[in-house]
């Protein structure tokens, strides 16, 4: 049989899980970092990364409103999605953390930002004209009240939504990697740190596509990147990274040393199939020349155009080694088959319902809602008009 | 007092959510079935529903009462635990009405092959073969009796001819 080698049980063959059940946890992973971001501002007060802070929000919103889409558009009746809403079942995940995703989108991400703009909507409601005056004027939800005191309030609750933000976000892409580590039938996925794992590179790929956004559209708006801001995110864009990074080879030495049934098998796919994506893409490119680079910017006095340069090149190579690594867990685990003594090959379509033109389109979408969100709540502080562009 | 009147907008936000729940609740009402979760996390009224489909399979009893000839053969040979319905499909017209529906025999070069094709995910004990080698393309009946198909078995005689006219005398 074409791309089967060895001895697979015919339901192995064909894989299920196609490159959307790749997107699902990279976009939910990105919604989670921005917002990890966003708190970092809020909650413990990191004042250089502030210029980030909205827009880390509207990121987070505009991925997560694409986020179930990989999933609708790979049920065979995306139409009966909703009824786990309306009739849940208590032992279903999926279902709990779809509440968790509703709560999520409009009681931490709506809520905050609509708390943080609500001066701006108030004032564009009386300024704007024709239909943008309408849309500020819905936005308002009909109060115009400004004053310092509700302003006050208004940042107070924002801080508590902020710190119950926290642990949402956690919960939320916690979840998916719970929906993988907990199917204890597949030994590459069965592990009781994959939650973690997902939530650590979730939250390095949040930052790295917050900090690589700010930049672009920095620069695209022709001001100055903030440059005591983008030091401050890399570093905490390296240690997460570090702890993501020593998560991940704990549980490889783990594995190594339980080396129970299936190890040979999936060692041997790891060196085969996975190679590429995993060795290469994700360890190497991806995990060591960053951290590598970051430390460099971190003991090495550099000048501020290499810094940038750097931070430009490890958060791109950042996303593409998450990216690398949530497709060796999910493609890679129905690679091989439970008999261990053989494997099948995944090839992607390109046009089809789960093909790769829908998959780019489901990288693209979040980008053009963004911009359309940074339209209507421009995200960058009034004082930044004045700002010039430096020199790079 | 004043600070009430300074969060007023909190409680318009606050106010869509109960507007969304609301509408969420109107919309469940609506959708959900009225005997949902009478039993369990299903639709109660799908066992009545169930329970009223006609009735397809005859099952072997019903078979045997007129194919004594057939039944006295199968009982002695491999296939005896093997139903008739199971390769001759839901007969239950049939066996109601003879006249109002005769059934088609099957293609043995297809159907045997379903449980017969050699794969190591079987018991070693499985009579399996490699379909291409084993018949080079003749239908099985040609050879095997499909109601007692080990070749020289005692039963092999007793309708050898209604099995090669199963296969249509496929050669």
């Amino acid at each position: 049989m074409s791309g089967v080698e060895g001895y697979m049980y015919p339901n192995e063959v064909t894989l299920y899980w196609s490159v959307l059940i790749v997107l699902y946890p990279y976009i939910t992973g990105l919604v989670a970092g921005a917002f990890i971001l966003a708190s970092l501002v809020r909650v413990f007060r990191v004042q250089a990364v502030a210029p980030t802070y909205r827009l880390a929000l509207l990121t987070a919103l505009s991925f997560l409103l694409v986020a179930p889409l990989p999933l609708q558009f790979h049920l065979g009746h995306p139409e009966r999605s909703p009824e786990m809403y309306f009739t849940p079942h208590a032992t279903s995940a999926m279902a709990m953390f779809g509440y968790v995703y509703l709560w999520y989108l409009m009681a931490v991400l709506v809520f905050e930002i609509w708390l943080d703009y609500r001066r701006e909507i108030v004032l564009r409601s009386q300024q704007s004209k024709g239909l943008l005056r309408l849309v500020y004027k819905v936005m308002t939800l009909g109060s115009n009240n400004i004053s310092e005191r509700s302003l006050h309030i208004d940042e107070k609750v924002g801080w508590i939504v902020t710190l119950v933000g926290i642990p949402s976000a956690f919960l939320l892409h916690g979840y998916v990697g719970f929906i993988f580590g907990s199917i204890k039938a597949n030994p590459w996925w069965s592990s009781p740190l994959m939650p973690v794992v997902f939530i650590f590179s979730a939250m390095v790929s949040g930052i790295a596509g917050v900090m690589l956004l700010y930049m672009a559209l920095t620069k695209l708006r022709k001001q100055a990147i903030d440059i005591r801001c983008v030091d401050t995110i890399a570093m905490y864009m390296f240690y997460i990274f570090i702890i993501d990074f020593s998560l991940e080879m704990l549980d490889l030495v783990h594995r190594i040393y339980e080396a129970d049934e299936s190890f040979r098998s999936l060692n041997f796919m790891v060196h085969t199939k996975l190679y590429f994506s995993q060795i290469v893409l994700q360890i190497v490119v991806g995990t060591l020349v960053p951290l590598v680079l970051l430390f460099l910017t971190q003991v090495v006095k550099l000048a501020e155009i290499a810094r940038k340069r750097i931070y430009v090149l490890s958060g791109s190579l950042i996303l593409i080694s998450v990216f690398a690594m949530r497709w060796n867990v999910v493609i890679g685990g129905q690679l091989f088959s439970k008999s261990f003594l053989g494997y099948t090959t995944y090839k992607v379509d390109l046009v089809t319902k789960e093909g790769l033109l829908v998959a780019i389109g489901f990288i693209i979408l979040p980008l053009v809602f963004l911009w359309a969100l940074v339209k209507l709540l421009p995200p960058w502080p009034p004082q930044s008009k004045h700002q010039t562009a430096s020199g790079d | 007092m004043s600070g009430l009147k300074d969060a007023g907008h909190l409680f318009r936000f606050l106010g869509l959510f109960v507007i969304a729940f609301l509408v969420f609740w109107l919309i469940r009402g609506y959708v959900v079935p009225k005997s949902f979760g009478e039993y369990g996390h299903y639709r109660g009224a799908a066992i009545t529903d169930i329970a009223n489909h006609p009735v397809k399979f005859a099952g072997h009893q019903a078979c045997e009462q007129c194919h004594t000839d057939i039944a006295d053969t199968k009982t002695k040979g491999a296939h005896a635990h093997v139903n008739c319905e199971a390769c001759h499909g839901a007969l239950a017209q049939h066996a109601n009405d003879p006249t109002s529906m005769t059934p088609v025999k099957p293609d043995s070069a297809v159907l045997c092959a379903r449980c017969h094709t050699a794969s190591a995910a079987k018991p070693k004990g499985f009579p399996q073969v490699d379909i291409a080698d084993h018949s080079n393309g003749l239908p099985c009946a040609t050879c095997h009796n499909p109601h007692s198909p080990v070749i020289g078995s005692d039963a092999k005689t007793t309708d050898a001819a209604s099995a090669t006219a199963a296969t249509g005398g496929a050669k």
